[in-house]
């Protein structure tokens, strides 16, 4: 097996090519779903994991803390130490709840984040999906996640619960057009909706700098947009601890609780793969047109490197908004999307058109 | 058979159950047992009940079996953010019933201690706020500089946060030989990092928005509650007792009583702030100057009260702090009544909380600056 960490290509396929050697095609697809599923499975929890452990050491830093320093050298066993112990804990169903629909949200919320996380290539060559609308796919799929929510404040039988999936509900349903907007802006540039193409597309310069004006602003209310999606703060209304105790997942424990965690942390890493793909060129190393030098040594960092810093980057972005704004009110969080971020991302996709057409870019 | 009949009902027939939510006894924006009693509709606050009682003590009824000289220690547990200013007022009101003249000293340590402790309550006022606006961060920033405070605290008396250090008579032991050096390090820190606060929170454009022109309290609401404190002032209530009725030290030293005008939530936070940059200014004014003599004089382990009523008022950092004695002349009071801040300040939110979201109601609730065993004592 040919093992190349700058481009997966050649592992993949020699894979495939000695398992289909033996085996009927069918086994051969049977076999590889298995293994992407099994890798797909422990990269959720380790990332997830990984995560939460990087938002309490980041959160620590911003509240002059430490952060977890006892259960493993610097802490790095406390999330594995919680995560045993939410799986330990009690199922508790509420009285009165509807349980059909109270057990079957946490599975929804976890599902679509683990179908939206399918598309996202890693590195060269390192993904399972590459439609021809994988940037539409994410955001379609991503925007099931709602109904779990509301199903979960729903049948849980408690006031603060609903208050929260109803606030939950408007929220991402309003945010998802902020979302979508600001990719369709990029895809005016990219043309095209296959993620590979969009990559693609930035092997001279990473579209944020290419796309310049139009393309930072769609940047910057795409990740407004983003955090609003995954429900953190400033946005974390759904579950605004000081309102609403927990919000939706109030009456959830162990491990319901924990897939909405999960979740949440999952769709955290979509959402700034999503804006590393489009904005920060994915798994492209940086690049700068013709300086030959300079794109040589940058091509030395692998891409799987480049991917990860770059949605490290935006991930802690977002930890730096959570832990530094105070929350938004219900009225105006919908007034910041219909007032301000909507009409900017028209007009915003109108600018890019302009740009497209006239290529004004570089 | 009964016969069928259809039965039409008109809109004002349509019986339908109102969203009640009870917030509290236990809630994270209640800061302790309250419950209120939420009538809403969708986010829309109708109505807000306060229920009370949770952590009733009983400490009136205690005092009548105390002596005077007990009575101070039992007032540390009902405004635990203001102990000292508690203590302080119990034996202001014993001193002057018995018309013991307490030495400069032990005035200028009472005084000191009263504006410390209220720098404190602040601090912890805002760390709670910033929590419950959603800031998570401003709870750490807070705490960190009140550590200083509590550590001037214990070095004198032994205690951080029920002080017991006032008592009729005097304060119960001189202070620490470091006490003036650390006060002053700690205001010279504290200078620097107070608009640290601003920045974070104060200036922030969303903070802005969900605190200005919110909840907003009248003047002559605020009278007509009984509003005291910061809480008082800016709706633009004059009821600084500091300025009213000085007493310990505050005769000798030059301060401005803080107004605002609005009464909304924004200038009941922003009011706190600058009472911080105040309360440095009168230690600074004091520090220097503490006279040199005894700290207290002496008191009989048994005191009896001559017969008849005392009443003593106190500006804590919730608002006026007022006890009341009758007297029959025995060594325990025969009553005795405490007029707490934060009562009468939880029974003005529910005017001013219509008709706001459920958002507003916790950041309203937070600039009242609740301790709710000084509710139920």
């Amino acid at each position: 097996m040919a093992f190349n960490i700058y481009d997966f290509t050649p592992l993949t396929k020699s894979i495939h090519d000695s398992l289909s050697a033996s085996l009927s095609p069918t086994a051969t697809l049977a076999i590889e779903w298995t293994i992407v599923g099994v890798l797909y499975l422990l990269f959720v929890a380790v990332f997830g994991l990984f995560l939460v452990y990087a938002e309490r050491k980041v959160c620590a830093a911003f509240q002059q803390r430490l952060g977890p320093m006892r259960v493993g050298p610097w802490g790095l066993l406390q999330t594995i130490a919680d995560f045993i112990k939410l799986l330990m804990k009690e199922l508790i169903t509420p009285k009165r709840a509807d349980k059909l629909l109270y057990n079957l949200a946490p599975f929804i919320v976890i599902i679509v984040a683990f179908v939206s996380i399918s598309v996202i290539p890693f590195a060269p060559g390192l993904v399972s999906f590459d439609f021809d609308i994988g940037v539409f796919f994410v955001t379609s799929v991503s925007s099931i996640g709602v109904i779990g929510v509301l199903l979960a404040g729903w049948s849980s039988n408690n006031k603060y619960s609903l208050i929260g999936a109803m606030r939950s509900g408007a929220q991402i349903v309003s945010y998802e057009l902020s979302v979508g907007l600001a990719l369709i802006t990029m895809i005016v540039f990219a043309g095209t909706m296959q993620i590979s193409g969009i990559i693609e597309g930035q092997r001279d310069m990473w579209f944020i700098f290419k796309g310049h004006i139009p393309a930072v602003i769609a940047f910057i209310v795409f990740v407004i947009a983003g955090t609003a999606e995954t429900n953190r703060g400033p946005f974390d209304l759904a579950e605004a601890e000081s309102e609403l105790t927990a919000g939706f997942h109030t009456e959830y424990s162990g491990i319901k609780f924990a897939f909405f965690f999960l979740a949440e942390y999952i769709n955290l890493f979509i959402v700034a793969a999503m804006a590393t793909i489009v904005f920060l060129g994915g798994w492209m190393p940086l690049h700068f047109g013709e300086f030959e030098a300079f794109n040589n040594v940058m091509d030395l960092i692998p891409g799987l490197f480049w991917f990860f810093m770059k949605v490290f980057f935006v991930i802690f972005l977002m930890m730096w908004f959570k832990w530094t704004f105070p929350r938004l009110r219900v009225d105006q969080i919908l007034n910041l999307e219909w007032k301000y971020l909507l009409p900017i991302n028209l007009m915003n996709i109108i600018l890019m058109t302009l740009v497209v057409l006239f290529g004004l870019h570089f | 058979m009964a016969e069928y009949k259809e039965v039409y009902l008109t809109s004002d027939e349509i019986k339908t159950d109102d969203y009640l939510v009870n917030m509290g006894p236990q809630h994270p924006s209640t800061h302790g047992v309250l419950r209120l009693l939420v009538k809403l509709e969708g986010e829309k606050v109708l109505n807000v009940q306060p229920h009370i009682g949770y952590i009733h003590s009983g400490i009136e009824k205690m005092t009548e079996s105390l002596t005077y000289i007990q009575i101070p220690h039992l007032t540390d547990r009902m405004d635990y953010l203001a102990a000292h200013m508690n203590n302080e007022a119990v034996s202001l009101c014993v001193e002057k019933a018995l018309q013991v003249e307490v030495p400069e000293r032990a005035k200028y340590i009472r005084t000191i201690f009263d504006e410390l402790q209220r720098i404190a309550s602040h601090q912890l006022w805002w760390c709670a706020f910033g929590m419950d606006m959603g800031a998570l961060t401003t709870f750490f920033y807070g705490l960190r500089d009140r550590e200083d405070i509590l550590d001037i605290f214990e070095e004198t008396c032994g205690a951080r946060l029920t002080l017991n250090y006032s008592i009729p008579g005097g304060v119960m032991f001189d202070i620490h030989p470091n006490f003036q050096r650390d006060v002053k390090a700690f205001i010279k820190k504290f200078r620097a990092k107070l608009p640290e606060y601003e920045r974070l929170l104060t200036g922030n454009v969303i903070f802005r928005e969900r605190t200005k022109g919110v909840g907003i309290l009248s003047k002559e609401e605020a009278i007509a509650y009984g509003v005291t404190g910061p809480s008082g002032r800016a709706s633009g209530f004059s009821c600084d007792i500091r300025k009213k009725q000085p007493y310990s030290a505050y005769p000798y030293v030059k301060f401005n009583e803080i107004m605002g005008t609005d009464g909304d939530t924004f200038t009941r936070y922003h009011l706190r702030i600058l009472e911080m940059f105040e309360s440095m200014d009168i230690i600074e004014q004091l520090i220097d100057n503490i006279p040199e003599g005894d700290y207290a004089v002496k008191m009989k382990g048994v005191t009896k009260l001559p017969e008849g009523e005392y009443y003593q008022r106190v500006e804590t950092g919730r608002g006026e702090f007022g006890v009341y004695v009758i007297s029959d002349g025995k060594k325990n009071p025969y009553r005795m009544k405490f007029r707490s801040p934060g009562f009468s300040n939880l029974f003005a939110i529910n005017n001013i909380a219509k008709g706001w979201k459920i958002a507003d109601l916790v950041a309203i609730m937070g600039t009242f600056d609740l301790v709710i065993p000084d509710i139920d004592r």
